[in-house]
């Protein structure tokens, strides 16, 4: 029943059989060990698990792992680079994006994604944007600073 | 926590449109074609479905593109509602496109979601069903060894039943040219936390010499499938287009469902009825400052 996949993650590749049914963000926590990947409620509302899947954010409990056979997977882990932070991960901790820090690896990769299409955005474009991606601490609003923070930086 | 997992399935991914439906046939209505399996997987992760096989499209090349067809436009099936909400082709042939393929759920499953899976899954609250049906789209069905056009008004049959075969596959969305001084929209009352249309209307005018002379109006969300409001669409035709006859025309906003509307934890019928008549009203303001703007 095993299908052979690759997939390359983080840089790095993986090679190896998994079941059909074996979602991805259970091959990125069970398989890989990557475990920044948070499943909070595996019905593709909350967005926790959101990684990029060749450059898009998508949320990995709704994805097939045997889908994603050939792809480029980033996740949370994957955001810094050379020992330095992603600009969104040092925005997060700065601005105080984050309390319990359940939701923040797929609050990261959305708000990456967003930034990637419009590189400046207005706030309520970021708070569109971040609709699929639910907090329970925050009330946003740090989150939102820490993207327009991020965005600022990357733009300088 | 508990982690919901689907039945056990064969998995397939053909390079083919032809193999698929071979596939198809060869399972004989056991099997599901996968797209961006955004409406497929939550359904069988719940047990909801547990399909024998699927038939994953996303290896067969050459499904995913946005171009000038005849004025109007072709779609790829596994186009995501992503690239169309950053074609700039498809704002300007078919602003209710985009429009719906923005208001779909949010960034990550607008990412992954596509609009042949949309169209062919026939959700009664999807928004794509009620913009193809506005823009007169023909959606395109291939099978292994035949290829046909089916229109959008004879597409969605019931409860996300719809037109296509047993071993057809949705390729290709054709969008025709609306003409000059057209203009199209699509309005809906989103459920707040899924974003699912509790009501969705698309509406598509033209207005030639001030007066409007094609009208087409989609509704999802209200009854067991989209469906066309003519009776509204009679009403404006012939006429020139102002707020009197935007209020007699949405007056008949989803009368042809009368009797089969929803009725759910998110709306009584009642209310969809009613909403139904108010977003027919906006989607047709919208249209006709398009057309005449």
């Amino acid at each position: 029943m095993g299908h052979e996949i690759t997939v390359t993650v983080n840089g790095k590749i993986y090679a190896g059989s998994v079941e059909p049914r074996l979602l991805l963000s259970q091959y990125l926590r069970d398989e890989l060990n990557l475990t920044g990947t948070h499943v909070g409620c595996d019905t593709t509302s909350c967005g926790a698990c959101s990684v990029l899947l060749n450059g898009r954010a998508v949320k990995s409990c709704n994805v097939l792992a045997v889908m994603a056979d050939g792809s480029e997977v980033t996740t949370v882990e994957g955001l810094a680079s050379g020992g330095e932070y992603h600009p969104i991960q040092r925005a997060f901790r700065d601005e105080h994006g984050l309390q319990c820090g359940f939701c923040t690896p797929g609050m990261m990769i959305t708000a990456v994604d967003i930034l990637s299409n419009n590189p400046q955005p207005t706030e309520s474009e970021i708070r569109t944007g971040l609709r699929g991606n639910l907090c329970r601490c925050t009330g946003y609003h740090n989150i939102v600073k820490a993207v327009q923070s991020a965005a600022a930086e990357l733009a300088s | 926590m508990t982690t919901s997992i689907a039945s056990p399935f064969e998995y397939h991914s053909p390079e083919t449109v032809e193999e698929a439906s071979r596939l198809l046939s060869r399972y004989g209505g056991g099997a599901r074609l996968l797209a961006g399996g955004h409406s497929l997987l939550p359904l069988m992760k719940l047990r909801l479905a547990s399909p024998e096989a699927l038939i994953d499209l996303g290896r067969i090349g050459g499904l995913s593109y946005i171009r000038e067809d005849d004025g109007g436009l072709a779609i790829g099936a596994m186009t995501t509602y992503a690239e169309i909400v950053r074609s700039e082709l498809a704002a300007a042939a078919a602003p209710a496109l985009a429009e719906a393929a923005g208001e779909v759920a949010d960034t990550p499953v607008r990412n992954a979601g596509t609009i042949g899976g949309s169209l062919a899954h026939a959700d009664p609250a999807g928004d794509l069903p009620a913009v193809v049906l506005a823009l007169d789209a023909e959606l395109v069905a291939r099978s292994a060894r035949a290829s046909r056009s089916i229109p959008a008004d004879r597409f969605f049959r019931d409860f996300m039943t719809t037109a296509l075969r047993g071993n057809e596959v949705l390729t290709e969305i054709r969008v025709p040219g609306q003409g000059a001084s057209s203009g199209s929209a699509y309005a809906k009352l989103a459920n707040k936390a899924s974003h699912y249309a509790v009501v969705g209307v698309a509406a598509a005018v033209r207005v030639e010499d001030g007066v409007c002379t094609s009208a087409r109006i989609g509704i999802t969300g209200a009854g067991p499938h989209a469906v066309r409001s003519r009776r509204a669409e009679r009403i404006l035709v012939g006429k020139a287009p102002g707020e009197s006859s935007i209020r007699a025309a949405a007056q008949r906003g989803g009368v042809e469902l009368a009797g089969q509307f929803n009725e759910d934890v998110h709306a009584s019928a009642e209310y969809r009825e009613d909403m139904a008549r108010v977003f027919t009203g906006r989607a047709l303001a919208a249209a006709f400052e398009r057309a005449m703007g």
